[in-house]
């Protein structure tokens, strides 16, 4: 690129003077950068509070009854349910590296609508709040499951409606984000980036934009049900007033089955920005890995019944909700399969976050393989809320897009704080947490094949063995996590000073100082090829 | 480089999208009304019959018109008529609260008979007729609040024209505004058959 963005900018997390609080200046902010980073850590937070909660729950499990009563146990697992999959993963990875990086990788200044991102960081924080606020509100804690489900939503006494609420705020700041960035990728692309010239992590995010505007709503509507039943006694969920309850579980899982192409589209998108760098080869299939994050998007909408197999349906549908969630497996293999061409022959340098990476293809194999299993009808009349979907959906969610922020937390920590962090504590960190993992999650395949359901306080005596191996990985999975991010949290301030592009990549953010100045680019840059052109440099 | 690069095709197509997500919001409920309305056809039908037809075609025509006078003000501006425009915007905001307070006198004439949810003279009544007047307070509730906010928007856009923030080069704003309003205006004119029509 140019010569002038290679100047030393003021970096963009400095004081501006405009406001007399630090904080004031940072909340008052629309730098798309600033309000990453603030996303970014507040995820992070919510994150490692749900995986206290986890690790509760693992160690309850050892002896039931040690550590909590049943009703604390519901509590325990409903928040950690509600904060992973609602204040986590969710927003995750678009508020955080879709923020900081989708202008900079489109070459622009800012996101198309820089108030409105600000809008959405607030309803974020509001709609935090009030979910924490539940907590702590007269009365209990929220116990009916992340899921929320009717009619027990409607008739637990618990604060069940200042959660929900909660919700409500989150997903009006979630539908605002897509709007933005899909609005953004439309319309702020640098001068000659044409669409099939975008880095797959834009593609993703809109899919995934489209996926937010699209199926969040719904969610709304329905919370909005719950709320109107528990305060105005509208009966649309229950029988004795004409209403069905599993009419709830429709609406519910017409959001909450593309929302979970909403949490792992984007981790794809950034696995396919690491596996090209750390193998200097080009994308393979670029287009279809791009193409397929539409098809994704697309066919996610139409398979929300497969959670419903067991819940009353006729057999029609439940043969056609099978049949697509088959279809849902094609553009997912499409895509592993070219992450694995593109490392083929490549030139492998096996750093921090293409180990990550790699963890990822490996343990969303896993977890989508398994999704096969139980969405297939047979099986999942006897999987159907045990312990496998658990493992299942801990693979996909925590393997396949909780991996991809830690890998795309390594990548891009050089260009967010302008430091390089140590490689051999994030390896050791990576690997307590791999072997963790695996043996946390795996051993609940075993225990849900072997029949025990899943959000049981107690089991029989036969289970024991392996709920105790399984809350043995909990432990070095925990450790790894505290290696990982205390590594990350020291390099950040005693880290030493990272180069503009540390790993070779070749994408527009590479070629701005790190961290970047205020306004990314000095001089618009103009773009004259694909993403990826690895290729033509091992040529010379 | 200038940073304040005003792109009013970008804004227009970020307001379609918001109105692609209110659409699925009442989409929500339009699906309930169809999925409940295939089980209780003859109750709906027999509620409808309670809904006073002659207010709910008043406020019909109440709102067609405002979208016509937000759309002429709209006009008025491209040709640089701010104060025209701001008078039909006014209008605009005139009809919608008359709209509010005919929807006000109908929803208190049922009160006052006992037909509001989880009322004791509804929950005699059958399934039927509990999940039509559930659906009807609440899609004309939830609709009430757009136009409410509706109201609210334009009274900016009345604010933002009289000081020519808005004028005949920057007028995306108010593009937006009306096309918001006419989608408020959209959907009632589905909730206007689906309630009062179908007797």
């Amino acid at each position: 690129m140019t010569s002038k963005n290679e100047a030393p900018a003021a970096p963009f997390y400095g004081r501006t003077g405009k406001y007399r609080w630090v904080l004031a200046e940072w909340m008052m902010s629309t730098d798309h950068k600033r309000i990453g980073v603030m996303y970014l850590m507040a995820v992070i937070s919510f994150f490692s509070v749900g995986v206290v909660l986890g690790f509760m729950i693992r160690l309850s499990l050892l002896d039931p009854g040690w550590l909590m009563d049943q009703q604390t146990y519901n509590e325990f697992f409903t928040l950690h349910g509600v904060i992973q999959i609602f204040l986590f993963i969710i927003p995750g990875i678009p508020v955080a590296f879709g923020n900081i990086f989708l202008p900079i990788l489109l070459g622009a200044q800012d996101v198309a609508f820089p108030r409105i991102n600000r809008l959405s960081w607030w309803l974020y924080v509001t709609g935090a709040l009030v979910i924490l606020l539940s907590l702590f509100m007269h009365g209990r804690p929220p116990d009916t499951g992340w899921t929320f489900y009717a009619p027990y939503s409607i008739q637990t006494p618990a604060n069940i409606s200042t959660a929900v609420l909660g919700v409500f705020i989150l997903g009006f700041s979630s539908i605002l984000t897509g709007l933005n960035f899909v609005t953004t990728i439309h319309r702020m692309r640098a001068p000659g980036m044409r669409w099939f010239r975008m880095p797959a992590f834009p593609w993703t995010l809109y899919a995934t934009g489209w996926v937010q505007m699209l199926a969040t709503p719904i969610l709304a509507i329905t919370l909005l049900f719950i709320v109107l039943g528990r305060f105005f006694g509208i009966g649309f969920f229950d029988p004795s007033r004409g209403g069905d309850p599993i009419l709830y579980e429709h609406l519910f899982w017409m959001y909450s089955h593309p929302a979970v192409y909403i949490m792992v589209l984007p981790a794809m998108g950034i696995i396919s920005e690491i596996v090209p760098v750390f193998s200097r080869r080009a994308l393979f299939g670029y287009a279809a890995i791009c193409l397929s994050a539409l098809g994704i998007a697309i066919v996610g909408y139409a398979v929300w019944g497969h959670h419903m197999f067991t819940s009353g349906m006729s057999d029609t549908a439940r043969v056609i909700f099978s049949f697509v969630t088959f279809l849902v497996a094609v553009p997912s293999g499409v895509k592993i399969f070219n992450w694995v061409a593109t490392l083929y022959k490549g030139s492998i340098s096996l750093d921090a976050p293409l180990v990550f990476a790699l963890s990822f293809i490996f343990l969303f194999s896993i977890g989508g393989l398994t999704g096969l299993i139980i969405g297939s009808l047979a099986p999942n009349l006897h999987l159907h809320g045990t312990y496998f979907i658990v493992g299942h959906f801990h693979y996909v969610m925590f393997g396949g897009a909780g991996f991809s922020i830690l890998a795309g937390l390594h990548y891009w920590f050089p260009k967010i704080t302008g430091r390089m962090y140590s490689e051999k504590r994030a390896k050791l960190g990576w690997l307590s947490l791999f072997v963790g993992f695996n043996v946390l999650y795996f051993s609940m395949f075993v225990l849900g094949y072997q029949g025990m359901p899943r959000r049981y306080f107690d089991y029989p005596p036969e289970y024991h063995l392996n709920h105790v191996i399984s809350t043995v990985g909990s432990w070095f999975l925990a450790a790894g996590l505290i290696v990982i991010f205390a590594n990350l949290i020291q390099s950040a301030f005693r880290g030493e000073k990272a180069p503009m592009n540390p790993w070779g990549g070749k994408t527009l953010e590479w070629t701005i100082p790190s961290p970047p100045g205020a306004e990314n680019f000095r001089e618009m840059p103009v773009i004259r090829e694909g993403a990826y052109n690895y290729e033509e440099e091992a040529v010379r | 480089m200038n940073s304040e690069r005003i792109d009013p095709q970008g804004k227009k197509m970020g307001m379609w999208f918001f109105l692609f997500t209110e659409i699925l919001f009442f989409g929500g409920m339009f699906l309930l009304y169809a999925i409940f309305r295939s089980l209780y056809s003859r109750e709906f039908h027999a509620a409808a019959a309670e809904e006073n037809l002659l207010l709910g075609t008043i406020n019909t025509v109440i709102l067609l018109t405002s979208s016509l006078t937000i759309a002429l003000s709209i006009s008025a501006l491209r040709r640089g008529e701010n104060l025209l425009s701001s008078r039909l915007q006014a209008a605009t905001i005139l009809m919608g609260l008359a709209f509010l307070v005919i929807k006000f006198f109908e929803w208190k004439a049922k009160i006052v008979l006992g037909i509001y949810p989880d009322s004791p003279v509804l929950l005699r009544l059958g399934k039927g007729e509990i999940l039509f007047f559930g659906l009807y307070y609440m899609m004309t509730g939830l609709h009430g609040l757009h136009v409410l906010v509706g109201c609210a928007v334009i009274a900016f856009m009345v604010f933002f024209t009289r000081r020519e923030t808005i004028n005949r080069g920057n007028y995306a704003r108010l593009e937006n505004t009306g096309l918001y309003w006419h989608f408020v205006d959209i959907v009632w004119i589905y909730l206007y058959p689906l309630f009062y029509l179908i007797t």
